[in-house]
């Protein structure tokens, strides 16, 4: 072996093994960090992956007995049927419906709620607003259900009856299908409002307050530098969850729609969720519920995706 | 006035709340909703602290690989049924482990508390790590002492979310002695037990109408967050702005 081929060798050598101690000094040093990762991971593996391949029943003819790997394959019958059925368009059309009017009527509203309280300068007046705002967000959509039944009842539900003693007249808040949507509205409102106007209210903190000295300076009144220097000065953090609202249009949970439908508003009130969930534990269609609950998250996954890369292109933030 | 129901309470009457203190599956359910809490808020701290501190530490190799297996789940899931099947072929119907352990991380709450031990300076770390400290011991005896308000804020979190939650109680439990407090709620509510309440508590029976018990089952069940919401305020506030800032 010549000289230099023999110097070339020994110093490979050396950084093989080099590379193979750094590596053992990284474990002997980190290991403990992937003895506590090994927990969630099971954990991820068994309550989250396991139940995304138990989505194959969709394409199976599901055997209750059989177990999920053991049913005849069905090809694509379930998701023929699926599209056939008019409950399922209804259902969509309902969560749309929904969705959409949240975000066209929902979404300012917190934004105005920031911009009043960032108005309120007294602490105790603030504090007390800001508790009786937040606190619908802690109460359970059984409770949130239950009042709203009494609170709208068409006989005994207060507001009914100072309608009716004011106007004489009642409205079927809650019976209605027309009515029942104003309803989940303003109940949908009521419930977020004062939490999702947090965000803003931090957004706002972080403005500059010389820009605020320098309008006063100028003569600018309360409500023009409301809308056109805190509202501007916030527009990064409304774009986010503008964008981040849109990602979640084909979702509406499960526990709200479920406390406030009734069987005299379906035809306005089954969502994709309370649908899955009758078809799939009522009438124990397990393939048909699965695989609209399939259709929902891959609509979904496309939906939450798209919008946060627009969002990384146009604001550089999103959730990832 | 329709039919003498007003406005404003006519007179002041706790017959209503005997019924529901009387009624021993509603103070069943309490007990039961307490204990789940509890074990459900320690487990899932637990999990979350394993979790988010390894992951806040930039120089982990395969922590990006770790993170997207995580939050891959929080975009796609298997939905509604397959979770419930999988709870079914883990012989977990019916049982208190099917209210636990499905949601030991959220992983929104795990990725708040990864953001905030990431904000901690390292150097905390490194003089306990010369003197030869173990990083369990390091995260136990400097790191969680140094987290008080954060953990708290999660904590909440999870005991909220655990108090309040009732759909995996309708998926997973029949058995009515494992009746969640809101699912308990459900049945009287929504689906109209009230009378066989009232029938239980006899001086009830004349004076009482469905509603004011329903009314008094509503209160009983919020009371316990209308007494600790306003004390615990700002710690919620503080994990929302927490939130907001990208980790």
């Amino acid at each position: 072996m010549s000289d230099s081929a023999d110097k070339r060798y020994n110093a490979s050598q050396r950084k093989v093994y080099s590379r193979r101690s750094k590596t053992l000094l990284y474990f002997s040093g980190h290991w403990q960090f992937y003895l506590m990762l090994v927990p969630p991971i099971i954990y991820y593996a068994v309550f989250h992956y396991k139940p995304m391949t138990g989505l194959v029943i969709a394409f199976k003819d599901y055997n209750m007995f059989k177990g999920t790997w053991a049913s005849p394959w069905s090809g694509l019958t379930t998701f023929r049927y699926i599209f056939k059925n008019p409950d399922f368009y209804r259902a969509i059309k309902n969560t749309l419906v929904l969705n959409v009017l949240n975000l066209i009527l929902g979404f300012p509203m917190p934004i105005l709620l920031a911009l009043f309280l960032n108005e309120l300068k007294t602490g105790v007046i603030k504090k007390i607003t800001q508790t009786i705002l937040y606190l619908p967000h802690f109460i359970s959509w059984v409770i949130i259900g239950g009042m709203a039944y009494q609170i709208f009842s068409m006989t005994t539900g207060i507001v009914n009856n100072a309608l009716n003693a004011v106007f004489g007249i009642t409205v079927p808040f809650l019976t209605n299908p027309g009515w029942w949507v104003f309803t989940y509205f303003i109940i949908s409102v009521w419930h977020s409002i004062g939490w999702s106007a947090i965000i803003y209210m931090s957004a706002i903190t972080s403005i500059d307050q010389e820009i605020y000295e320098a309008a006063k300076v100028d003569g600018s009144t309360r409500f023009h530098t409301m809308f056109f220097i805190t509202l501007p000065n916030i527009k990064n953090t409304i774009v986010i969850m503008l964008i981040l609202q849109v990602g979640t249009m084909a979702t509406i949970g499960f526990e709200q729609p479920l406390s406030l439908q009734n069987s005299a508003v379906m035809s306005t009130a089954d969502v994709i969720s309370t649908f899955v969930y009758r078809v799939g534990t009522q009438n124990a269609k397990y393939s048909v519920a699965t695989g609209v609950g399939m259709f929902q998250s891959i609509i979904n996954f496309i939906l939450v995706v798209g919008t946060n890369t627009i969002s990384n292109r146009l604001t550089g933030q999103g959730i990832w | 006035m329709s039919n003498g129901v007003g406005l404003w309470p006519v007179e002041f009457d706790i017959t209503a709340y005997k019924v529901v203190f009387n009624n021993h599956l509603m103070v069943r359910s309490l007990w039961f909703t307490i204990l789940l809490t509890v074990v459900f808020v320690g487990l899932t701290m637990g999990m979350t602290v394993m979790t988010a501190y390894p992951l806040a530490r930039k120089d982990l190799k395969g922590r990006n690989i770790i993170l997207l297996y995580i939050i891959f789940t929080m975009y796609f899931s298997g939905g509604m049924i397959p979770g419930y099947l999988n709870i079914k072929e883990l012989g977990l119907l019916n049982s208190f482990w099917s209210l636990v352990l499905p949601g030991l991380i959220s992983t929104y709450n795990m990725i708040l508390m990864k953001t905030f031990f990431s904000s901690l300076p390292e150097e905390l770390e490194e003089s306990a790590r010369i003197d030869g400290a173990g990083e369990f011991t390091i995260l136990v005896r400097i790191i969680l002492p140094l987290s008080k308000a954060m953990l708290a804020t999660i904590a909440l979190f999870y005991a909220v979310s655990r108090w309040n939650g009732f759909s995996d109680s309708v998926l997973y439990i029949n058995d009515s002695r494992m009746y969640t407090l809101q699912l308990r709620l459900r049945q009287i509510v929504a689906l109209n037990q009230s009378d066989e309440m009232i029938n239980d508590t006899p001086e009830a029976k004349a004076s009482l109408i469905p509603e004011t018990v329903k009314a008094a089952c509503l209160v009983f069940s919020m009371l316990p967050i209308l007494v600790i919401y306003p004390w615990l305020q700002k710690y919620f506030v503080k994990g929302v702005m927490i939130g907001s800032v990208k980790g």
